[in-house]
């Protein structure tokens, strides 16, 4: 079964084309990173399938699924979390806070059980926590686990971030530029935090990432969009040597 | 110094987690429970208008603190909630059910103003939630069947099993005792997930959507759960009043509760609480201080307006986290005395938010 697959997909803003008749797919277990130029759709891409944007023509399945048409807070059932590009973290929050809110879709009890304060309120707490903390072992947050987002460095906030999308146990994890604004030292961390995702997990990685040291270190297909458009796809070293991705991005 | 040793995650979630916090509370409970016994008859009286004016700014809270939406028309929750407890009280129900069920009377309203609402944030919130509250003054001007128009309504002394708890003291240990399970069922509530998921509908809703909270259906549900505590502040405020006017529901009170839950800082149960005491308390300490200042200040007209005013932009300015982060910041110090550092509260930058999907 593929974990992702993408049909003729437009995404269309009045005149402007942000994707224009995109398909391709992603098997399960592989990872898979999206490169193009600014402005590409790249990001576009993600947010049709998350539902941000809906799609103007097109279908989207995950996991045999035919997603093109759910609710927005419905997409992570399909096993689907993503991270956002420009940071999407609950400032207000602890470190903790954030990562227990990735466990929302897990069953918690109602409003009136936790009014009471039901035990088995307490039993769903503590195994969102026990699960929270096997997360920030993994991703070495404990030194800032009660710390407030709002005052953390950028690089721990995009972990934070990674975190918060596998706390909600997904099968499919789209990453929006992960490596951005990381020093070499800590993109390199991601790049095996990403390929253990991958080994121990069995999640599907798709990545949107500019960092091609990043890309052909950890991917095993790369697709290469310009102006919403498919120019290439095929292993790294493949899609690099392509004559139309060295135009788009070089310019001819 | 104090270091947190839990053995188990549900010691981590315990309410009270040190000895001397359980301590504390313990003295207060029973600070509060004697009051009565030692007080003066006058403020026994200001102590069950401080305890009501205390649910209706939990109330607002959990609205603005926690959703971050706005409502500068909070007083009209408390006013439907007055009707119909009186109302319904004429009706010869009981004190209990009736006050509950004027609660869920305001939440069904909170329900039907909370649906359109979701469509708007911000300023245009504070703008509907503002009319709705002028639109309920004049309801409550003229439907003279139910309210008793502009002439007000007299309310019947509270009763409870037989027992009247018309006087100070029964009407104190009421207002007390529903304070405190309002605040216990609250703090259950936002403690939780359903807490979380507020708080993250108020900083990111890109962020929610993804993590599989229906934000619409939050932001509604919210808005019920406010407008029921409001509407139960506002079946206790008719006691305390004796006789409910629609001009004892006005902007003002709107005002006070908004002022409440912004100095006491938002999103913080405890803050609600703070906010609450001070801005109750300040008419009558203003009304003292009055007595010792020069007769040229004292007479000056709006001179309480200007102090609230005053307070406000203070607060705006120096402690925008208001009473909670202060105290938070106090006991900070306490429990890591020798080594708080000031930079511990800084805000770090905040990053680019151009792209937020709002």
């Amino acid at each position: 079964m593929k974990a992702l697959e993408v049909d003729d997909l437009t995404l269309r803003f009045r005149g402007l084309v942000a994707v224009n008749a995109l398909s391709f797919d992603v098997a399960e277990g592989e990872i898979f990173a999206i490169i193009g130029p600014n402005g590409a759709g790249k990001t576009s891409v993600f947010n049709v399938i998350t539902r941000i944007f809906p799609p103007s023509a097109g279908r989207i399945r995950a996991f045999g699924a035919d997603i093109t048409a759910i609710s927005r807070h419905h997409v992570v059932r399909h096993g689907i979390a993503r991270t956002f590009q420009n940071i999407e973290l609950f400032e207000g929050a602890s470190v903790l806070d954030n990562l227990l809110l990735g466990r929302h879709r897990f069953n918690h009890g109602g409003v009136l059980a936790q009014i009471a304060g039901l035990p088995r309120v307490g039993r769903a707490e503590d195994s969102s926590r026990a699960a929270v903390e096997d997360i920030i072992d993994r991703l070495d947050l404990s030194p800032f686990r009660n710390a407030p987002v709002a005052g953390l460095p950028y690089g721990v906030r995009k972990v934070v971030e990674l975190g918060r999308a596998l706390a909600t146990q997904p099968r499919l994890l789209l990453l929006d530029e992960p490596a951005s604004g990381l020093n070499p030292e800590e993109t390199r961390d991601l790049a095996f935090w990403i390929s253990d995702i991958r080994a121990e997990l069995g999640i599907t990685v798709v990545m949107v990432e500019h960092d091609m040291s990043l890309v052909s270190a950890v991917a095993d297909r790369v697709l290469c969009l310009s102006m919403g458009q498919r120019l290439a796809i095929g292993t790294a070293s493949e899609v690099q040597g392509d004559a139309a991705v060295i135009a788009a991005y070089l310019g001819t | 110094m104090r270091f947190a040793y839990d053995t188990s995650y549900a010691a981590a979630r315990r309410r009270l987690r040190y000895p001397a916090g359980r301590i504390a509370y313990a003295v207060l409970l029973a600070a509060l429970l004697a009051g009565p016994y030692v007080l003066p008859k006058f403020f026994v009286g200001e102590a069950a208008a401080l305890f009501i004016g205390c649910i209706m700014s939990l109330g607002l809270m959990v609205l603005t603190g926690f959703t971050g939406q706005v409502s500068l028309g909070h007083a009209a929750f408390a006013a439907i909630g007055a009707y119909a407890h009186v109302n319904l009280l004429g009706l010869g129900i009981p004190l209990p059910i009736s006050l509950a069920a004027s609660g869920a009377i305001a939440g069904a309203i909170g329900l039907l103003i909370g649906l359109p609402a979701i469509r708007v944030s911000g300023l245009y919130l504070a703008m509907v939630t503002l009319a709705f509250s002028l639109i309920v003054e004049q309801v409550a001007g003229r439907w003279k069947d139910i309210t008793g128009g502009y002439g007000g309504i007299a309310v019947p002394d509270p009763e409870l099993f037989g027992l009247t708890l018309g006087g100070l003291v029964p009407f104190y240990y009421l207002c007390l005792a529903i304070l405190l399970g309002l605040l216990l069922a609250l703090d259950n509530l936002l403690r939780g997930h359903i807490g979380r998921a507020f708080v993250g509908i108020r900083d990111s809703e890109a962020a929610s959507h993804a993590l599989g909270i229906w934000v619409a259906g939050y932001k509604v549900l919210a808005f019920v759960i406010s407008a029921f505590v409001t509407g139960i502040g506002g079946g206790l405020l008719a006691h305390q009043v004796q006789y409910v006017t629609p001009e004892g529901f006005s902007l003002n009170l709107s005002m006070e509760l908004t002022l409440m839950v912004v100095i006491g800082g938002l999103g913080s149960l405890r803050g609600a609480i703070l906010g609450a005491i001070l801005i109750s308390l300040l008419p009558t300490a203003i009304s003292r201080v009055k007595l010792i200042l020069p007769a040229s200040l004292a007479a000056q007209f709006g001179l309480e307006t200007f102090v609230f005013g005053l307070v406000l932009a203070l607060f705006v300015l120096f402690e925008p986290a208001g009473l909670n982060g202060r105290w938070v910041k106090l006991r900070t110090l306490l429990q890591t005395f020798p080594l708080y550092r000031r930079a511990t509260f800084v805000r770090g930058k905040t990053y680019a938010k151009s792209e937020r999907y709002r």
